[in-house]
Protein backbone atom coordinates (compact mmCIF):
# COMPACT_ATOMS: atom_id res chain seq x y z
CA UNK A 1 0.00 0.00 0.00
CA UNK A 2 1.54 3.15 -0.93
CA UNK A 3 1.68 6.00 1.77
CA UNK A 4 -0.29 8.89 1.62
CA UNK A 5 2.28 11.29 0.82
CA UNK A 6 2.89 9.04 -2.18
CA UNK A 7 -0.48 9.07 -3.47
CA UNK A 8 -1.09 12.86 -3.48
CA UNK A 9 2.44 13.31 -4.78
CA UNK A 10 1.08 11.10 -8.14
CA UNK A 11 -1.90 13.15 -8.02
CA UNK A 12 -0.58 16.43 -8.19
CA UNK A 13 1.24 15.11 -11.13
CA UNK A 14 -1.94 13.96 -13.07
CA UNK A 15 -3.62 17.01 -12.31
CA UNK A 16 -0.98 18.41 -14.49
CA UNK A 17 -0.65 16.59 -16.92
CA UNK A 18 -4.93 17.01 -17.27
CA UNK A 19 -4.20 20.71 -17.18
CA UNK A 20 -1.68 20.78 -20.47
CA UNK A 21 -3.70 18.27 -22.30
CA UNK A 22 -7.05 20.14 -22.15
CA UNK A 23 -5.32 23.86 -22.98
CA UNK A 24 -3.62 21.76 -25.87
CA UNK A 25 -7.19 20.04 -26.90
CA UNK A 26 -8.48 23.72 -26.56
CA UNK A 27 -6.00 25.58 -29.11
CA UNK A 28 -6.59 22.59 -30.82
CA UNK A 29 -10.56 22.62 -31.05
CA UNK A 30 -10.18 26.38 -32.50
CA UNK A 31 -7.96 26.23 -34.70
CA UNK A 32 -9.39 22.95 -36.12
CA UNK A 33 -12.60 25.41 -36.81
CA UNK A 34 -11.08 27.70 -39.09
CA UNK A 35 -9.28 25.25 -40.78
CA UNK A 36 -12.10 23.62 -41.79
CA UNK A 37 -13.26 26.35 -42.71
CA UNK A 38 -10.51 26.99 -45.18
CA UNK A 39 -10.11 24.17 -46.70
CA UNK A 40 -13.97 24.37 -47.24
CA UNK A 41 -13.39 28.13 -48.48
CA UNK A 42 -10.99 26.89 -51.54
CA UNK A 43 -13.79 24.70 -52.88
CA UNK A 44 -15.45 26.71 -55.28
CA UNK A 45 -12.49 27.30 -56.93
CA UNK A 46 -11.19 23.99 -57.19
CA UNK A 47 -14.47 22.69 -58.67
CA UNK A 48 -14.83 25.37 -61.40
CA UNK A 49 -11.18 24.78 -62.36
CA UNK A 50 -11.88 21.04 -62.61
CA UNK A 51 -15.00 21.93 -64.44
CA UNK A 52 -13.20 24.13 -67.02
CA UNK A 53 -10.34 21.51 -67.58
CA UNK A 54 -13.41 18.83 -68.57
CA UNK A 55 -14.60 21.14 -70.86
CA UNK A 56 -11.12 21.66 -72.15
CA UNK A 57 -10.54 18.20 -72.30
CA UNK A 58 -13.78 17.30 -74.14
CA UNK A 59 -13.21 20.73 -76.73
CA UNK A 60 -9.68 18.83 -77.79
CA UNK A 61 -12.53 16.83 -79.94
CA UNK A 62 -11.60 13.35 -81.08
CA UNK A 63 -7.97 13.84 -80.88
CA UNK A 64 -6.43 12.01 -77.69
CA UNK A 65 -6.53 14.45 -74.51
CA UNK A 66 -3.04 13.07 -73.60
CA UNK A 67 -1.45 14.50 -76.68
CA UNK A 68 -2.52 17.79 -75.65
CA UNK A 69 -0.27 18.87 -73.37
CA UNK A 70 3.12 17.93 -71.54
CA UNK A 71 1.17 17.76 -67.85
CA UNK A 72 -0.60 15.26 -69.63
CA UNK A 73 1.00 12.81 -71.49
CA UNK A 74 1.38 9.90 -69.52
CA UNK A 75 4.82 8.27 -69.77
CA UNK A 76 6.97 5.08 -68.95
CA UNK A 77 7.32 5.19 -65.53
CA UNK A 78 10.96 5.09 -64.78
CA UNK A 79 11.02 7.49 -61.67
CA UNK A 80 8.56 8.21 -59.11
CA UNK A 81 8.18 11.20 -57.03
CA UNK A 82 5.85 11.51 -53.91
CA UNK A 83 5.09 14.43 -52.19
CA UNK A 84 4.52 13.72 -48.12
CA UNK A 85 1.93 16.33 -46.35
CA UNK A 86 2.43 15.40 -42.34
CA UNK A 87 2.40 17.96 -39.42
CA UNK A 88 5.46 19.62 -38.37
CA UNK A 89 4.12 18.60 -34.78
CA UNK A 90 3.37 15.40 -32.83
CA UNK A 91 0.57 15.19 -30.24
CA UNK A 92 -2.00 14.08 -32.75
CA UNK A 93 -3.00 10.52 -31.74
CA UNK A 94 -2.66 7.68 -34.50
CA UNK A 95 -2.32 10.45 -37.30
CA UNK A 96 0.94 10.90 -38.14
CA UNK A 97 2.12 7.20 -37.68
CA UNK A 98 -0.82 6.10 -40.04
CA UNK A 99 0.76 8.57 -42.57
CA UNK A 100 4.02 7.24 -41.69
CA UNK A 101 3.08 3.73 -42.37
CA UNK A 102 1.00 4.82 -45.61
CA UNK A 103 3.59 6.22 -47.08
CA UNK A 104 6.67 4.00 -46.44
CA UNK A 105 4.42 1.36 -47.71
CA UNK A 106 4.67 2.85 -51.43
CA UNK A 107 8.31 3.88 -50.97
CA UNK A 108 9.89 0.77 -49.40
CA UNK A 109 8.24 -2.22 -50.63
CA UNK A 110 9.93 -4.01 -52.63
CA UNK A 111 7.88 -4.57 -56.27
CA UNK A 112 8.34 -0.51 -56.95
CA UNK A 113 9.60 -0.48 -60.06
CA UNK A 114 11.95 1.93 -61.21
CA UNK A 115 13.59 4.55 -59.06
CA UNK A 116 11.63 6.78 -55.97
CA UNK A 117 12.53 10.31 -54.63
CA UNK A 118 10.50 11.96 -52.20
CA UNK A 119 9.37 15.87 -51.29
CA UNK A 120 8.49 15.77 -47.65
CA UNK A 121 6.41 18.74 -46.27
CA UNK A 122 6.37 18.88 -42.48
CA UNK A 123 8.68 17.65 -39.68
CA UNK A 124 6.97 14.76 -39.58
CA UNK A 125 7.56 12.78 -42.52
CA UNK A 126 10.84 14.48 -43.09
CA UNK A 127 12.01 12.96 -39.56
CA UNK A 128 11.07 9.64 -40.47
CA UNK A 129 12.38 9.53 -44.08
CA UNK A 130 16.03 10.82 -43.11
CA UNK A 131 16.29 7.51 -41.87
CA UNK A 132 15.96 5.57 -45.09
CA UNK A 133 17.97 5.60 -47.87
CA UNK A 134 15.46 8.02 -50.19
CA UNK A 135 16.37 10.77 -52.12
CA UNK A 136 14.44 14.78 -51.27
CA UNK A 137 13.87 16.52 -54.28
CA UNK A 138 13.14 19.23 -51.98
CA UNK A 139 11.46 19.74 -48.28
CA UNK A 140 9.02 22.13 -46.80
CA UNK A 141 8.24 22.55 -43.37
CA UNK A 142 6.89 25.18 -40.93
CA UNK A 143 3.88 25.79 -43.56
CA UNK A 144 2.21 27.15 -40.57
CA UNK A 145 -1.61 26.50 -39.33
CA UNK A 146 -2.86 28.18 -42.33
CA UNK A 147 -1.05 28.17 -45.13
CA UNK A 148 -2.01 30.20 -47.89
CA UNK A 149 -1.49 29.43 -51.89
CA UNK A 150 1.73 31.41 -51.92
CA UNK A 151 3.54 29.04 -48.97
CA UNK A 152 2.13 25.95 -51.14
CA UNK A 153 3.02 27.45 -54.65
CA UNK A 154 6.81 26.19 -54.64
CA UNK A 155 5.94 22.62 -53.47
CA UNK A 156 3.85 22.13 -56.86
CA UNK A 157 6.20 24.60 -58.70
CA UNK A 158 9.48 21.56 -57.71
CA UNK A 159 7.06 18.97 -59.29
CA UNK A 160 5.88 20.65 -62.42
CA UNK A 161 9.51 21.75 -63.17
CA UNK A 162 10.88 18.19 -62.71
CA UNK A 163 8.18 16.54 -64.38
CA UNK A 164 8.42 18.92 -67.69
CA UNK A 165 12.31 18.43 -67.68
CA UNK A 166 11.44 14.60 -67.47
CA UNK A 167 13.53 13.98 -64.30
CA UNK A 168 10.06 12.09 -62.99
CA UNK A 169 7.61 10.58 -64.96
CA UNK A 170 4.76 10.21 -62.23
CA UNK A 171 4.18 12.34 -59.17
CA UNK A 172 1.74 10.99 -56.85
CA UNK A 173 0.87 13.30 -53.37
CA UNK A 174 0.24 11.53 -49.61
CA UNK A 175 -1.78 13.50 -46.88
CA UNK A 176 -4.55 13.23 -44.42
CA UNK A 177 -8.16 13.52 -46.30
CA UNK A 178 -9.83 14.97 -43.50
CA UNK A 179 -13.49 12.93 -43.32
CA UNK A 180 -14.57 13.84 -40.50
CA UNK A 181 -13.80 15.31 -37.03
CA UNK A 182 -13.11 11.67 -35.67
CA UNK A 183 -11.61 10.43 -38.89
CA UNK A 184 -8.19 11.16 -41.16
CA UNK A 185 -7.42 8.59 -43.54
CA UNK A 186 -4.40 8.50 -45.13
CA UNK A 187 -5.00 9.22 -49.08
CA UNK A 188 -2.79 9.20 -52.38
CA UNK A 189 -3.62 10.90 -55.48
CA UNK A 190 -1.81 11.00 -58.83
CA UNK A 191 -0.68 14.44 -59.24
CA UNK A 192 1.33 14.41 -62.82
CA UNK A 193 0.48 13.71 -65.33
CA UNK A 194 -2.86 14.82 -64.69
CA UNK A 195 -5.81 13.02 -65.05
CA UNK A 196 -8.31 15.26 -67.14
CA UNK A 197 -11.49 15.32 -65.21
CA UNK A 198 -14.71 13.40 -67.15
CA UNK A 199 -17.68 16.38 -67.93
CA UNK A 200 -20.46 15.71 -65.55
CA UNK A 201 -22.46 13.19 -67.72
CA UNK A 202 -25.95 15.46 -67.59
CA UNK A 203 -24.18 17.93 -69.28
CA UNK A 204 -23.48 15.72 -72.09
CA UNK A 205 -26.78 15.94 -74.36
CA UNK A 206 -26.84 19.88 -73.80
CA UNK A 207 -23.19 20.35 -74.79
CA UNK A 208 -22.02 23.68 -74.79
CA UNK A 209 -19.44 25.05 -77.45
CA UNK A 210 -16.87 27.44 -75.77
CA UNK A 211 -14.93 30.10 -77.86
CA UNK A 212 -11.73 29.69 -76.38
CA UNK A 213 -9.42 32.57 -76.52
CA UNK A 214 -6.65 33.07 -77.16
CA UNK A 215 -6.78 29.02 -77.98
CA UNK A 216 -7.87 26.00 -76.26
CA UNK A 217 -3.98 25.20 -76.40
CA UNK A 218 -3.08 28.69 -74.86
CA UNK A 219 -5.85 27.69 -72.23
CA UNK A 220 -4.85 24.70 -71.36
CA UNK A 221 -1.14 26.00 -70.48
CA UNK A 222 -2.41 28.75 -68.19
CA UNK A 223 -4.68 26.23 -66.89
CA UNK A 224 -2.94 22.84 -65.74
CA UNK A 225 -0.04 24.38 -63.54
CA UNK A 226 -2.75 26.23 -61.74
CA UNK A 227 -4.66 23.09 -61.11
CA UNK A 228 -1.79 21.07 -59.93
CA UNK A 229 -1.38 23.92 -57.52
CA UNK A 230 -4.42 24.22 -56.51
CA UNK A 231 -4.54 20.16 -56.07
CA UNK A 232 -1.51 20.43 -53.55
CA UNK A 233 -3.26 23.48 -51.73
CA UNK A 234 -6.27 21.75 -51.05
CA UNK A 235 -4.23 18.81 -49.63
CA UNK A 236 -1.92 21.28 -46.71
CA UNK A 237 -5.72 22.53 -46.52
CA UNK A 238 -7.36 19.26 -45.78
CA UNK A 239 -4.12 17.91 -44.10
CA UNK A 240 -4.06 20.90 -41.53
CA UNK A 241 -7.76 20.55 -40.76
CA UNK A 242 -7.18 16.74 -40.19
CA UNK A 243 -3.70 17.50 -37.83
CA UNK A 244 -6.45 19.64 -35.71
CA UNK A 245 -8.97 17.50 -35.55
CA UNK A 246 -6.61 14.51 -34.66
CA UNK A 247 -4.96 16.30 -31.97
CA UNK A 248 -8.22 17.63 -30.52
CA UNK A 249 -9.65 14.28 -29.81
CA UNK A 250 -6.61 12.68 -28.77
CA UNK A 251 -5.89 15.03 -26.71
CA UNK A 252 -9.49 14.73 -25.21
CA UNK A 253 -9.06 11.34 -24.49
CA UNK A 254 -5.92 12.39 -22.66
CA UNK A 255 -8.26 14.67 -20.72
CA UNK A 256 -10.45 12.08 -19.80
CA UNK A 257 -8.16 9.45 -19.29
CA UNK A 258 -6.80 11.86 -16.84
CA UNK A 259 -9.89 12.46 -15.16
CA UNK A 260 -10.78 8.77 -14.55
CA UNK A 261 -7.45 8.33 -12.87
CA UNK A 262 -7.53 11.51 -10.76
CA UNK A 263 -10.86 9.71 -9.87
CA UNK A 264 -9.51 5.54 -8.40
CA UNK A 265 -6.26 7.94 -7.20
CA UNK A 266 -8.13 10.28 -4.97
CA UNK A 267 -10.43 7.07 -3.88
CA UNK A 268 -7.12 4.96 -2.99
CA UNK A 269 -5.75 8.34 -1.15
CA UNK A 270 -8.77 8.55 1.11
CA UNK A 271 -8.45 5.14 2.17
CA UNK A 272 -5.26 5.02 2.80
CA UNK A 273 -5.86 8.09 5.19
CA UNK A 274 -8.67 6.78 6.60
CA UNK A 275 -6.37 3.15 7.49
CA UNK A 276 -3.53 5.49 9.15
CA UNK A 277 -6.26 7.30 10.94
CA UNK A 278 -7.82 3.94 12.48
CA UNK A 279 -4.63 2.55 13.16
CA UNK A 280 -3.49 5.73 14.77
CA UNK A 281 -6.56 5.71 17.31
CA UNK A 282 -6.27 2.17 17.66
CA UNK A 283 -2.62 3.30 19.01
CA UNK A 284 -3.96 5.43 21.28
CA UNK A 285 -6.95 3.55 22.62
CA UNK A 286 -4.30 0.48 22.87
CA UNK A 287 -2.00 2.63 25.41
CA UNK A 288 -5.05 3.97 27.22
CA UNK A 289 -5.81 0.64 28.04
CA UNK A 290 -2.26 -0.04 28.87
CA UNK A 291 -1.90 2.34 31.33
CA UNK A 292 -5.11 1.58 32.91
CA UNK B 1 -34.00 42.60 -70.54
CA UNK B 2 -31.39 39.48 -69.04
CA UNK B 3 -28.96 40.54 -66.68
CA UNK B 4 -25.93 39.07 -65.74
CA UNK B 5 -24.96 36.98 -62.77
CA UNK B 6 -21.11 37.34 -61.90
CA UNK B 7 -18.83 35.15 -59.42
CA UNK B 8 -15.29 36.07 -58.74
CA UNK B 9 -14.04 32.94 -56.90
CA UNK B 10 -9.72 32.98 -55.87
CA UNK B 11 -8.24 29.70 -54.37
CA UNK B 12 -8.74 31.18 -51.17
CA UNK B 13 -12.15 32.17 -51.19
CA UNK B 14 -15.27 33.02 -53.19
CA UNK B 15 -15.09 36.96 -53.91
CA UNK B 16 -18.33 38.17 -54.94
CA UNK B 17 -21.31 36.95 -56.12
CA UNK B 18 -24.00 38.90 -58.00
CA UNK B 19 -26.64 38.92 -59.72
CA UNK B 20 -28.46 41.61 -62.13
CA UNK B 21 -25.18 43.12 -63.55
CA UNK B 22 -25.29 44.88 -67.04
CA UNK B 23 -21.88 44.87 -68.56
CA UNK B 24 -18.42 43.08 -67.17
CA UNK B 25 -14.98 44.41 -68.47
CA UNK B 26 -12.59 41.79 -68.46
CA UNK B 27 -8.44 42.14 -69.33
CA UNK B 28 -8.39 39.06 -71.95
CA UNK B 29 -4.95 37.89 -72.07
CA UNK B 30 -5.70 39.20 -76.12
CA UNK B 31 -7.19 42.68 -75.19
CA UNK B 32 -10.34 44.12 -73.04
CA UNK B 33 -13.03 42.61 -73.47
CA UNK B 34 -16.46 43.38 -72.69
CA UNK B 35 -19.72 40.76 -71.80
CA UNK B 36 -22.94 41.47 -72.20
CA UNK B 37 -25.70 39.79 -71.29
CA UNK B 38 -26.93 37.14 -73.95
CA UNK B 39 -22.96 36.49 -75.09
CA UNK B 40 -21.49 33.07 -76.72
CA UNK B 41 -20.45 30.65 -74.08
CA UNK B 42 -16.69 31.41 -74.07
CA UNK B 43 -12.90 30.73 -72.10
CA UNK B 44 -10.31 32.96 -71.78
CA UNK B 45 -7.42 33.48 -69.90
CA UNK B 46 -6.91 36.72 -68.22
CA UNK B 47 -4.06 39.39 -67.78
CA UNK B 48 -2.96 41.29 -64.63
CA UNK B 49 -5.52 44.35 -65.04
CA UNK B 50 -8.74 45.78 -63.74
CA UNK B 51 -12.10 44.26 -63.94
CA UNK B 52 -14.58 46.41 -63.93
CA UNK B 53 -18.48 45.61 -62.64
CA UNK B 54 -20.93 48.07 -64.39
CA UNK B 55 -24.90 48.11 -62.53
CA UNK B 56 -27.49 50.47 -62.35
CA UNK B 57 -26.72 51.06 -59.30
CA UNK B 58 -22.60 52.23 -60.41
CA UNK B 59 -19.78 50.55 -61.04
CA UNK B 60 -17.24 48.75 -59.51
CA UNK B 61 -13.51 48.08 -59.88
CA UNK B 62 -11.73 44.89 -59.05
CA UNK B 63 -7.66 44.44 -59.59
CA UNK B 64 -6.89 40.77 -60.80
CA UNK B 65 -3.67 39.68 -61.08
CA UNK B 66 -4.62 37.13 -63.74
CA UNK B 67 -6.37 33.67 -64.24
CA UNK B 68 -9.24 32.84 -66.28
CA UNK B 69 -13.32 33.72 -67.39
CA UNK B 70 -15.79 31.59 -68.07
CA UNK B 71 -19.07 33.22 -69.66
CA UNK B 72 -22.05 30.74 -70.28
CA UNK B 73 -26.02 31.12 -70.02
CA UNK B 74 -25.41 34.63 -68.63
CA UNK B 75 -23.36 33.31 -65.78
CA UNK B 76 -19.86 35.02 -65.83
CA UNK B 77 -17.85 33.01 -63.59
CA UNK B 78 -14.00 34.94 -63.08
CA UNK B 79 -11.45 32.48 -61.68
CA UNK B 80 -8.92 34.81 -60.11
CA UNK B 81 -4.99 33.96 -58.92
CA UNK B 82 -6.01 36.63 -56.84
CA UNK B 83 -8.29 39.39 -57.00
CA UNK B 84 -9.00 42.79 -54.80
CA UNK B 85 -12.24 44.97 -54.44
CA UNK B 86 -10.54 48.56 -55.73
CA UNK B 87 -11.64 50.44 -52.82
CA UNK B 88 -9.89 47.57 -50.67
CA UNK B 89 -6.74 48.02 -52.27
CA UNK B 90 -3.93 49.66 -49.67
CA UNK B 91 -2.00 52.06 -51.52
CA UNK B 92 0.99 52.10 -49.26
CA UNK B 93 1.57 49.08 -49.32
CA UNK B 94 1.05 48.62 -53.16
CA UNK B 95 4.04 51.81 -53.33
CA UNK B 96 6.02 49.40 -51.31
CA UNK B 97 5.59 46.71 -53.37
CA UNK B 98 6.16 48.54 -56.48
CA UNK B 99 9.50 50.36 -55.05
CA UNK B 100 10.37 46.72 -54.23
CA UNK B 101 10.26 45.56 -57.52
CA UNK B 102 11.80 48.59 -59.02
CA UNK B 103 14.69 48.09 -56.94
CA UNK B 104 15.40 44.47 -57.55
CA UNK B 105 15.29 45.11 -60.88
CA UNK B 106 18.09 47.99 -60.35
CA UNK B 107 19.99 45.84 -58.17
CA UNK B 108 22.94 43.43 -59.54
CA UNK B 109 21.77 40.44 -58.13
CA UNK B 110 20.52 37.86 -60.43
CA UNK B 111 17.22 38.08 -60.02
CA UNK B 112 14.23 36.04 -61.58
CA UNK B 113 13.98 39.17 -64.12
CA UNK B 114 10.68 37.77 -65.76
CA UNK B 115 9.46 37.37 -62.46
CA UNK B 116 10.36 40.75 -60.99
CA UNK B 117 9.40 42.45 -64.33
CA UNK B 118 6.12 40.48 -63.80
CA UNK B 119 5.85 41.95 -60.24
CA UNK B 120 6.57 45.41 -61.00
CA UNK B 121 3.52 45.34 -63.76
CA UNK B 122 1.24 44.06 -61.35
CA UNK B 123 1.99 46.93 -58.90
CA UNK B 124 1.59 49.33 -61.33
CA UNK B 125 -1.49 47.94 -62.08
CA UNK B 126 -2.84 47.59 -58.87
CA UNK B 127 -1.94 51.29 -58.08
CA UNK B 128 -3.96 52.34 -60.97
CA UNK B 129 -7.27 50.20 -60.12
CA UNK B 130 -6.67 51.70 -56.46
CA UNK B 131 -6.43 55.28 -57.38
CA UNK B 132 -8.82 55.03 -59.69
CA UNK B 133 -11.25 54.04 -56.88
CA UNK B 134 -10.01 57.20 -54.58
CA UNK B 135 -10.74 59.63 -56.89
CA UNK B 136 -14.38 58.57 -57.95
CA UNK B 137 -14.99 58.49 -53.73
CA UNK B 138 -13.63 62.30 -53.95
CA UNK B 139 -15.60 63.56 -56.47
CA UNK B 140 -18.71 62.40 -54.29
CA UNK B 141 -21.18 64.97 -52.24
CA UNK B 142 -19.68 64.86 -48.87
CA UNK B 143 -21.61 62.54 -47.00
CA UNK B 144 -23.20 60.63 -49.83
CA UNK B 145 -20.98 57.40 -49.08
CA UNK B 146 -22.55 56.50 -45.83
CA UNK B 147 -23.87 53.46 -45.99
CA UNK B 148 -21.80 50.62 -45.77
Amino acid sequence: MPSTREIRRRIRSVENTAKITNAVQLVAASKMRRAQLRAEAARPYAESMRGLLANLADAGGDADSESLHPLLERREVQETAIILITPDRGLAGGLISNLQRHAGSLVLSPDQAGGISMVPVGRKGLDYFSRFDVPFRGEFQQLGDYPGLDDTRPISRIVIDDYMSGAVDQVSLVYASFVSTVQQRPTTIQLLPVEAPVAESAEAGSEVEYIFEPSPEAVLDELLPRYVEMQVYQAVLESAASEQSARMVAMRNATDAANDMLGDLTLQYNKARQEQITSELLDIVGGVEAMA
Amino acid sequence: MAKLTLEIITGEQLLLREEEIDEVVAPGSVGELGILPQHAPLVTSLQAGSLRVKRSGGEDDFFISGGFLEVRENEVKVLADSAERGTEIDLERAEEARERAESRLRGEESVDRARAEGALRRSLIRLKVGRRRRRGRADMAPGAGGAE
